[in-house]
């Protein structure tokens, strides 16, 4: 793919994700949410569309889309109303699927995008409830409908709630359509609203792609790339999309307004539907329900009730706590972490912290496939172990050692030190001894060094820390060999 | 006493209160008029559930309210392993996993379900013709229709084959009916009754509502099935309960007689009929004034927009992939199953509402048919709230004509359509009204329709009681009890 040159095209996108909101039952009817269970296991005459029943609002679902429309900045709407869109499909039961239209629930919000390289504004043009469709299971010929055998329909996540968030074209890269995918991501995580999983398809991402000339304010003719479900493909399908735009403009063609599928797997981009062939779709007021009307005190309820957001977390950290953006980013979720976290940078230096949860402590535990709020290492432990080696009483390798102790034993690493004798030798006379052992012990090197071949200082030091058992302080060691060569 | 099967909902309990009869008694009496139907009320019965549940509530130490009364159910109602077809082949053979609000709630009551009733098919026609199973026949006349779409539930509480039963009434389609037959139909406030497990036509119109040769049932029967339900986002919490009408006169009472619907287009008899029950009215206190709904003319054509273009969604179901007719010789793809399916299932009148209301709701029309028609939909309410704001309740004949014969109108829609000219404007308004017999016109009964404003049953209620006993209309058809 030949590089665009954004000097001279100015790429324009927007993005509809759709999340699967974290209800216990679905959006109409009373059957449990499930991923992965036996086929049509959660179903009811609701949801099967038989005859003569209907639909009932989730609760929960209006409540998990007024407090995402609120964390992003959008007016709840004092009024808002479900429409049928029509079209026949077998994974659609009803043949019309019950969705927020020209009256959604969220409206008109903004969000500020935080990035190693600063912040960016989107703003939110709405955010809608909609359920989901059921899902189609193609038998034979490589599990795709073309040259299926036959096909079943599985009706379990058919009324799954989702909540299509819209944003407005104020995105101008790939690398900023990711940053804001994952910003809204751990958003709606930390909300408790949705799970977030790209790969079960709890979150799917489309993106409205144009290009126009740089320094041009008109919007191009826009296509739209279907259901991205990884943030690699996301990046990638929309560079792809860039370049094939500002291919076809350079070469004194138009873009023809069409839906597209990206396909990581040939970086290729298909078309699946012009605007010529778009559906009509019919939309109309579901008169089987009413408007939904919440309560002004419900909202505001809902407001006060708001965590601090992974944005102003971060925002907060890196400026309060010095942290850098990457380790802010990594321990702003999930809610246990960020609380995990706050525990020991409130203890000892934040960014000690930052290192030794993002870090070590992570690797040691993944191996065990623990969390560290689940894990035998309380926070007072970990600011603990980081104060011994403030005070030089720990070595980092020793002090890895003894995490991986009190990772074993829940003991404190103060008590870990003093039972296994690993402290740092802090007994001068003791360092002295060895340091002259061992320039006895290695008469070539030690006259090497004498001559003033410095390097071999890290020679006696490594052979130092051998010979302690890794409990030399190498900075005390390196001094005492300079002074007993002669060098300081 | 009557024979068991002349006796309404009320004799029947106060029978089996005094032990002058049995649930079984009842049971049989009427399972014995469903099996000769020689009106063809009846779609589906299922004798040894209502003989089981009969001795169920006769060896009950406390009868339920209604225990023992046999009730009718329009096929429109979905009943537990009963068939339930709408009157379509599309549905043909297909036994519901569950029973609907209403029919439950009547159930729990201790009424026992003696049989599912003929109907136009998914409720749309006004002469129950649009059945893909049967022709209905008018107790009173065998060549004429009981009038529909609940013409069958009409027909058989006419015909004595039950006291009562439940329709659902969308533009008319229980008090047209119940006007044919020469019975009492009611069709409450829209959110009265649950809607769920009612097969939709037009989801914003349709209500269920009781068929009874008397006021009194007819409100005992509506007490049992009024009320929120959890299942129906639309119905409505039933603060006041509907309760037995006792009034004897209509002191004090304003009533509207509406201008638009005693003119042109009313047949002579008919007219003649409400006139003379207006003079009851007059008669027993009330006061009568000529009141207009001037958007009322409109009525039909915004029906006929929005009803139909509901039903488009509503019937879009019917695929024959999960339920009902099954397709197995289909040889194309998914759009021909599709075709072949709903081309095979549905009857002509189906097929025309549904293409009707695309057209109106298609991209480009919207704006013009269905938008436009649910404006005209609220000049029609505001009429009717005006006048309300004048009369406490308005007068005029439920139907312009008394029965047809059968076959007059199945070939020209637009005048069957003409027969709900009096009961369409009501239902857009979403408003209750009840149609009462008030006389007889070449010897076929003629109904008279009172309206009035939401939640104004009980005093409906009133005003046809008192009315029913001025008139003393003998509901039984000649030579059929």
């Amino acid at each position: 793919m030949s590089a665009v040159d954004l000097s001279r095209w100015e790429p324009v996108i927007g993005l509809e994700i759709h999340v699967q909101l974290l209800t216990r039952t679905k959006m109409f009817c009373g059957c449990a949410l499930s991923f992965g269970d036996a086929p049509n296991s959660h179903t009811c005459p609701v949801c099967l569309a038989h005859p003569g029943v209907l639909p009932v609002l989730n609760r929960e679902a209006v409540r998990l889309a007024i407090v995402t429309g609120l964390a992003l900045g959008c007016e709840i709407a004092p009024h808002s109303q479900f429409h049928r869109k029509n079209y026949f499909y077998p994974d659609l039961s009803k043949a019309y699927q019950i969705s927020q239209y020209d009256e959604p629930i969220c409206v008109g919000g903004h969000v500020s995008v935080l990035t190693p390289d600063g912040e960016f504004e989107v703003g939110i043009t709405r955010a809608h409830l909609e359920e989901d469709a059921a899902k189609l299971v193609h038998v034979g010929g490589g599990g795709r409908r073309a040259g299926a055998e036959s096909s079943g329909v599985d009706f379990n996540r058919g009324g799954t709630p989702l909540l299509e968030i819209v944003s407005e074209p104020d995105i101008r890269t790939s690398a900023q359509a990711g940053a804001f995918l994952r910003q809204l991501r751990s958003t709606l995580r930390r909300l408790g609203v949705s799970d977030c999983n790209m790969d079960e398809g709890s979150m799917r991402a489309d993106a409205n792609v144009s290009v126009r000339p740089a320094g041009s304010t008109e919007l191009g003719t826009k296509t739209e790339l279907k259901n991205m479900n990884s943030f690699r493909f996301l990046e990638r399908g929309v560079d792809a999309e860039i370049a094939r735009q500002v291919a076809i403009l350079e070469a004194g063609g138009a873009v023809t307004q069409e839906t597209l599928h990206y396909d990581p797997d040939l970086n290729e981009i298909h078309s699946l539907r012009s605007k010529e062939e778009a559906h009509d779709y019919r939309y109309f007021p579901e008169p089987d329900l009413v408007p939904v009307v919440p309560d002004r005190s419900w909202i505001e309820e809902l407001r006060a009730g708001l965590p601090e957001l992974p944005v102003d977390l971060r925002r907060r950290w890196v400026r309060d706590l010095g942290i850098s953006f990457e380790d802010a980013e990594v321990l702003s979720e999930p809610r246990e972490l960020v609380a995990y976290f706050e525990d020991v940078a409130g203890r000892v230096d934040a960014k000690a912290a930052a290192n030794w949860v993002r870090g070590e402590l992570r690797a040691q535990l993944r191996e065990l496939g623990q969390e560290p709020w689940e894990s035998r290492v309380t926070p007072a432990h970990l600011a603990e172990l980081i104060g011994l080696i403030d005070d030089r009483t720990l070595s980092v390798p020793l002090a890895k050692e003894v995490l991986a102790e009190v990772i074993a034993s829940g003991a404190a690493p103060a008590a870990v030190v003093e039972e296994k004798g690993l402290g740092q030798i802090s007994d001068e006379g003791a360092l002295v001894e060895i340091v002259e052992r061992l320039l006895a012990e290695n008469p070539d090197q030690a006259a090497q060094l004498r001559e003033g071949k410095d390097k071999l200082v890290g020679f006696f030091v490594g052979q130092a820390m051998k010979a302690s058992g890794g409990r030399a302080d190498p900075a005390r060691v390196g001094a005492l060999v300079r002074e007993k060569s002669g060098l300081s | 006493m009557s024979a068991p099967h002349e006796l309404t909902a009320e004799q029947c309990l106060a029978a089996l209160r005094s032990g002058d009869t049995t649930a079984t008694d009842l049971v049989e009496a009427a399972l014995a008029r469903v099996e000769d139907d020689r009106w063809g009320s009846f779609l589906a019965h299922d004798a040894d559930r209502a003989r089981e549940r009969a001795r169920e509530i006769d060896a009950m130490p406390e009868r339920p309210p209604l225990g023992g009364v046999p009730i009718a159910i329009k096929d429109a109602l979905s009943t537990r392993d009963l068939p339930t077809t709408s009157g379509s082949k599309i549905l043909e053979g297909f036994r519901p996993v569950y029973t609907a609000t209403c029919v439950d709630r009547l159930e729990r009551a201790g009424a026992i379900v003696i049989g599912k009733t003929n109907m136009d098919e998914f409720a749309m026609g006004s002469s129950t013709e649009n059945s893909a199973y049967q022709v209905t026949r008018n107790p009173w006349d065998a060549e004429r229709v009981p009038g529909g779409s609940s013409g069958g539930s009409a027909a058989a509480v006419a015909a004595f084959q039950a006291p009562w039963a439940l329709g659902s009434d969308t533009g008319g389609s229980i008090r047209q009916p119940a006007a044919l037959c020469g019975i009492v139909g009611m069709k409450p406030t829209y959110g009265a009754v649950s809607r769920y497990g009612l097969i939709a036509f037009a989801s914003s119109l349709d209500q269920v509502g009781p068929f009874a040769r008397t006021v009194r049932d007819s409100a005992l029967l509506l007490s049992h099935i009024v009320g929120r339900d959890e299942m129906d986002s639309t119905s409505l919490d039933w603060a006041e309960p509907i309760r037995l009408p006792e009034a004897t006169d209509l002191r004090g009472v304003r009533v509207g007689v509406v201008e638009e619907l005693m003119g042109e287009g009313i047949e002579p008899g008919v007219r003649a009929a409400v006139e003379v029950a207006f003079d009851r009215v007059r008669d027993m206190g009330a006061t009568i004034e000529r009141v207009s709904l001037p958007t009322s003319g409109y009525g039909i054509a915004t029906y006929y927009l929005l009803a139909p273009a509901e039903c488009s969604a509503n019937l879009a179901r019917f695929d024959g992939i999960r339920y009902g007719a099954h397709l197995d010789d289909v040889a194309g793809d998914l759009l021909e199953h599709y075709e072949q399916v709903r081309g095979r299932g549905f009857g002509p009148e189906v097929k025309r509402r549904i293409m009707l209301g695309t057209f109106a709701l298609a991209s480009g029309y919207y704006d013009a048919y269905y938008v436009r028609a649910q404006k005209v939909r609220t000049l029609i309410r505001r009429d009717f709230e005006a006048a309300f704001a004048k009369v406490d309740y308005l007068m005029s004949p439920t139907s312009p004509t008394t029965a047809f014969p059968l076959g007059e109108r199945v070939s020209d829609p637009y005048s069957m359509y003409l027969s709900d000219v009096c009961t369409i404007p009501v239902s857009l308004a979403g408003i209750p009204a009840i149609s009462i017999p008030c006389g007889l016109s070449e010897g076929l009964p003629v109904g008279l329709q009172i309206a009035g404003p939401a939640f104004s049953e009980n005093g409906l209620f009133d005003v046809a009681y008192a009315l029913e006993q001025a008139l003393a209309f003998d509901p039984s058809p000649p030579g059929v009890a």
